[in-house]
C-alpha cells in the first residue's frame, strides 16, 4: 500500500509538494485555454398539423409568434459563446440560426455583458437580453419543456420579451430569497415599436422563493413592463412564422403598452435528488393593456380608429420525470382579448373588414391543451413527442403532433432555476 | 391612485427594517457545497464560522438545482468551500453569478475548491461525451483519501487565516488538532486496512476511486456503464458475467445512490452489498470526518469480507 506508514504520512504532510504527483495536469499552457465556452444546440422536428398560420383573434401578432412549418423543419439552432471576460465582467452571445422558406437567417437572441460580484447584492447587465420579466421569458427555447411556447407568450411578447438596454438587479441580504430588478430598454421591440428616443422600455420585476423541506422548492414573481411607441407594424391577425407581413399596411401609431404578470414555479424531487424522479409545476398569468391610433391601408383604401385593448392569458403546466431520462408533461394555455374601437373613420374599408384585417377584432378565446413525453439519455440529448389540440377561437380545432430533438454540443452551461 | 405608492413605500420600509435589523454577528459565513466540506469548515473554523451545507448525504451533488434558497445563502458567504474539478458545474457557476457576492468569485480568497488543492486521479486523456459525464480536471471525489484530506485541511486553514488574519493562530491550531485526531484513528484502523488491501470490488460511480487508491484496492466493475449514466438491465447482465470471472469481494455504493440495481446485482451474484455513508450524515455513525473513516472501513470489512 502506498501510504501505509502513518509516521511517513505525517512527515509527508510537511512537504507542500505532496499533492503534485505525476497525476497532476501536465501544466501545458496554450492560447486555447482562454477560449470562451461554446455551446451549440441542434433542434429539428417533424410536425403534423392542418393550419399553416397562427391565428389569434384580437391579437396583432409580432416577434417570432407563429406555427412551426408543416412536415420536416429545423428549429432554433442556437450557438452560444460565453465566458468571464475578466474578474469584473461576464459576457454572453446567443444567436439562433433559422432556416425557413428557403432562407437562412441568423437572429441575435442575446448579446450582453454582466457584472460579476459587484457587491451589495447588485448586478448590472447591459446589451441585448431576454428581459427578467416573468419566469419562462428568460429561458431559451431549447430548455423549454414543450416544443412550442405558450400562447400567451406568443401573443403578448412574440415569443420572448427581449430588448436592448440595461438591467439592474438587487439581491437582498436576507436569509430568504428576494430579488428586485429594473430595466430601461429601447422599447422598440414588440409589443412596443419604433420610438424616436429609442429608450422608452421600462421593466420592473421582483422574485422571491425558498424551500419546503429538503424535497421541494418554489419561486414566485411579479413583473411589470411599459413602453411608448410612435409606430408598431403588425402582420394583422394572420401571421406566418418568420414570413414577411402581407402587402397591406397595418400599423399602430402613438401607442402605449403595458404588461403585468405573475409567475409561480414549484419543484419537487425526493430528498432533493432530481436525477431519478422529479416534478415541476409552473404557471404564469399576464395582462396587456395597449392604446393607440390604429391605421389599416390596402392599396388606396384605408381605415382609422382609436384602439384601446386589454388582452390576457395564462398557462399552467406540469412535468413529471417518473424514471431517469423519461418525462411526461401536460399543459393548458388560453388567451383572450377585449378590444375597444372608437372614432372609426372609413376611407374605403368598412369597420368589419378593418377589425378582421387589423387583427383587432376580438371574438373567441383561443386555447390549447398539450401533452408531451420526452426521453433524454443524457443531459445533452433529448427526443420529444408532443400532441396539442389548438382551438383558435373561431371554433376551428387543429390536432398538432410534433416530434422534436434538441441536442447540445460542446460546453453546456448550468440551467437557471 | 395614490394608494399604491404609499403601499410601496410601506413595503420598502419593512424591507429596510429587515435589512438593517439583521443580527450583526461577528461570525463569518461559510457556504459548503457538500457535507464533507461543511464538516471540514467546522473542524478548522471552529466557532468563528457559521456553516451552511448546500447538500446532505442523501443528495447527489452532481445534480442540484441552483434554487432561490441557495442563491440567498451564497449572497452572504465570506467563504465558499466546494469540491470543484467540475463536480458542481451544473449549478455552482450560476450561484456565483447570481449572488453578486465579490468575496467568493473565482480566484478570490473566499473561493476554495478542495479537489483543486491536491493531485487528482482519472484526468481524461481526451474529452469526449460518448464517455459519459466526465470531468476535465479529473475525479473530484477526493475526500475519502485521508492523505489528500489532511492536505486540503491544511490549505483551508491557511485560506481561513488569509481571510481572517486576527485568528490565524486559531485556525492553524485547529488544523493540527484535526490532523492528530485523524491520524490516531487511522492507526487504530490499521488491522482493517491490512485486511482490505488488494481486494477487488464493484463500485457505483467514480465516488470511490480515492478511497480505493489509498487502500490499494481495485474496482473491477462499475455499475454505471459510463459516468453519470444509470445502469440498464442489459448492461447489468453483462456486468454479472464479468463479475463471475473477476471474482470481486463485494459491491460498494453510497447512501445517496440508487440501490435498486446494486441490490439486483448482489442477489444474482451472491456478493455482499455494502452501503457506505460516503459523507457526513450518510448514516448514524458518521457525524464527523474521523468517524466517517472508522465507519467506512469497519463496514467494508464486517459486511464486505465476512
Ligand atoms: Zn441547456
Ligand atoms: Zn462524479
Amino acid at each position: 500500500m502506498k501510504y501505509r506508514s502513518y509516521s511517513l504520512l505525517v512527515a509527508a504532510l510537511g512537504t507542500a509538494t505532496l499533492a503534485s504527483s505525476a497525476l497532476a495536469a501536465d501544466g501545458k499552457i496554450s492560447s486555447n485555454q482562454f477560449n470562451p465556452a461554446i455551446s451549440l444546440i441542434l433542434d429539428a422536428r417533424y410536425t403534423d398539423l392542418d393550419q399553416t398560420e397562427l391565428e389569434l383573434p384580437g391579437f396583432q401578432l409580432g416577434g417570432e409568434a407563429g406555427l412551426p412549418e408543416k412536415g420536416f423543419s429545423t428549429g432554433h439552432n442556437e450557438l452560444t459563446i460565453s465566458a468571464n471576460i475578466d474578474d469584473r465582467f461576464y459576457g454572453s452571445l446567443n444567436t439562433a440560426i433559422i432556416y425557413s422558406n428557403g432562407e437562412t437567417e441568423i437572429e441575435l437572441e442575446e448579446a450582453y455583458i454582466e457584472t460579476l460580484g459587484l457587491g451589495s447584492g447588485l448586478t448590472i447587465k447591459g446589451g441585448q437580453f431576454f428581459s427578467g420579466f416573468g419566469y419562462l421569458n428568460g429561458i431559451h427555447d431549447h430548455a423549454h419543456d414543450f416544443a412550442d411556447t405558450p400562447l400567451v407568450y406568443d401573443a403578448l411578447f412574440g415569443g420572448h420579451l427581449k430588448d436592448t438596454g440595461v438591467q439592474l438587479r438587487w439581491l437582498a441580504p436576507t436569509d430568504f430569497y428576494l430579488l428586485l430588478g429594473a430595466e430601461v430598454t429601447s422599447g422598440s421591440e414588440y409589443p412596443s415599436g419604433e420610438n424616436a428616443d429609442n429608450n422608452k422600455g421600462r421593466t420592473l420585476f421582483a422574485k422571491t422563493g425558498g424551500d419546503f423541506g429538503v424535497s421541494s422548492s418554489w419561486q414566485l414573481g411579479a413583473s411589470y413592463y411599459q413602453s411608448k411607441f410612435d409606430v408598431r407594424e403588425a402582420g394583422g391577425g394572420h401571421h406566418h412564422g418568420g414570413e414577411e407581413a402581407p402587402e397591406a399596411d397595418n400599423e399602430l401609431l402613438n401607442g402605449e403598452v403595458d404588461v403585468s404578470g405573475i409567475d409561480f414555479v414549484y419543484k419537487w424531487a425526493p430528498n432533493g435528488n432530481g436525477k431519478q424522479r422529479n416534478f415541476k409545476l409552473q404557471a404564469e398569468y399576464l395582462i396587456r393593456n395597449e392604446k393607440a391610433d390604429a391605421e389599416f391601408t390596402e392599396d388606396s383604401n384605408s381605415a382609422e380608429a382609436a384602439y384601446d385593448g386589454e388582452q390576457s392569458g395564462y398557462y399552467v403546466q406540469a412535468i413529471y420525470q417518473f424514471m431517469p431520462s423519461w418525462r411526461v408533461g401536460a399543459r393548458y394555455d388560453a388567451i383572450e382579448a377585449d378590444n375597444k374601437i372608437s372614432s372609426f373613420v372609413d376611407n374605403g374599408v368598412d369597420q368589419d373588414e378593418f377589425l378582421e384585417e387589423s387583427g383587432l377584432g376580438a371574438e373567441g378565446k383561443p386555447n390549447r391543451s398539450s401533452v408531451m413525453v420526452d426521453y433524454a439519455p443524457s443531459h445533452f440529448s433529448r427526443l420529444r413527442l408532443q400532441y396539442s389540440k389548438l382551438e383558435n377561437g373561431h371554433g376551428e380545432k387543429d390536432d398538432q403532433i410534433m416530434l422534436q430533438y434538441t441536442m447540445s454540443l460542446g460546453s453546456h452551461g448550468a440551467h437557471s432555476y | 391612485m395614490n394608494r399604491l405608492p404609499r403601499k410601496m413605500s410601506q413595503l420598502l420600509l419593512v424591507l429596510a427594517f429587515f435589512v438593517v435589523a439583521l443580527p450583526a454577528s461577528a461570525k463569518l459565513n461559510a457556504f459548503a457545497c457538500e457535507p464533507e466540506w461543511a464538516e471540514l469548515v467546522r473542524e478548522i473554523g471552529g466557532d468563528k464560522y457559521r456553516v451552511f451545507s448546500a447538500t446532505n448525504a442523501f443528495q447527489n451533488p452532481h445534480f442540484i438545482e441552483a434554487r432561490p434558497s441557495l442563491i440567498a445563502k451564497v449572497r452572504r458567504a465570506d467563504l465558499l468551500v466546494c469540491s470543484g474539478a467540475e463536480l458542481e458545474i451544473g449549478w455552482l457557476p450560476l450561484l456565483l453569478r447570481q449572488s453578486a457576492n465579490p468575496n467568493i468569485q473565482t480566484d478570490k480568497p473566499g473561493y476554495f475548491m478542495a479537489a483543486m488543492q491536491v493531485s487528482r486521479l482519472e484526468i481524461p486523456q481526451h474529452l469526449d461525451r460518448s464517455h459519459g459525464d466526465i470531468h476535465a480536471d479529473g475525479n473530484p471525489h477526493v475526500h475519502l483519501d485521508p492523505l489528500r484530506l489532511i492536505s486540503i485541511a491544511k490549505k483551508l486553514s491557511q485560506r481561513m487565516a488569509a481571510i481572517d488574519p486576527d485568528n490565524s493562530a486559531y485556525y492553524s491550531l485547529r488544523f493540527k488538532l484535526f490532523r492528530r485526531q485523524l491520524n490516531k484513528q487511522l492507526n487504530q484502523l490499521a488491522p482493517l486496512i491490512a485486511q482490505l488491501e488488494g481486494q477487488k470490488v464493484v463500485v457505483y460511480h467514480k465516488s470511490w476511486s480515492y478511497l480505493l487508491d489509498w487502500l490499494d484496492m481495485t474496482a473491477v466493475a462499475d455499475l454505471e456503464p459510463v459516468p453519470g449514466v444509470a445502469p440498464s438491465s442489459s448492461y447489468l447482465v453483462k456486468l454479472l458475467k464479468q463479475i463471475r470471472q473477476q471474482k470481486p469481494a463485494f459491491i460498494m455504493v453510497a447512501a445517496y445512490q440508487d440501490q435498486k440495481a446494486a441490490k439486483w446485482l448482489a442477489k444474482k451474484s451472491g456478493l455482499p452489498l455494502v452501503v457506505l455513508p460516503y459523507t457526513i450524515g450518510g448514516n448514524d455513525s458518521s457525524n464527523n470526518l474521523v468517524e466517517l473513516f472508522a465507519d467506512t472501513l469497519e463496514q467494508m470489512v464486517q459486511q464486505g469480507l465476512n
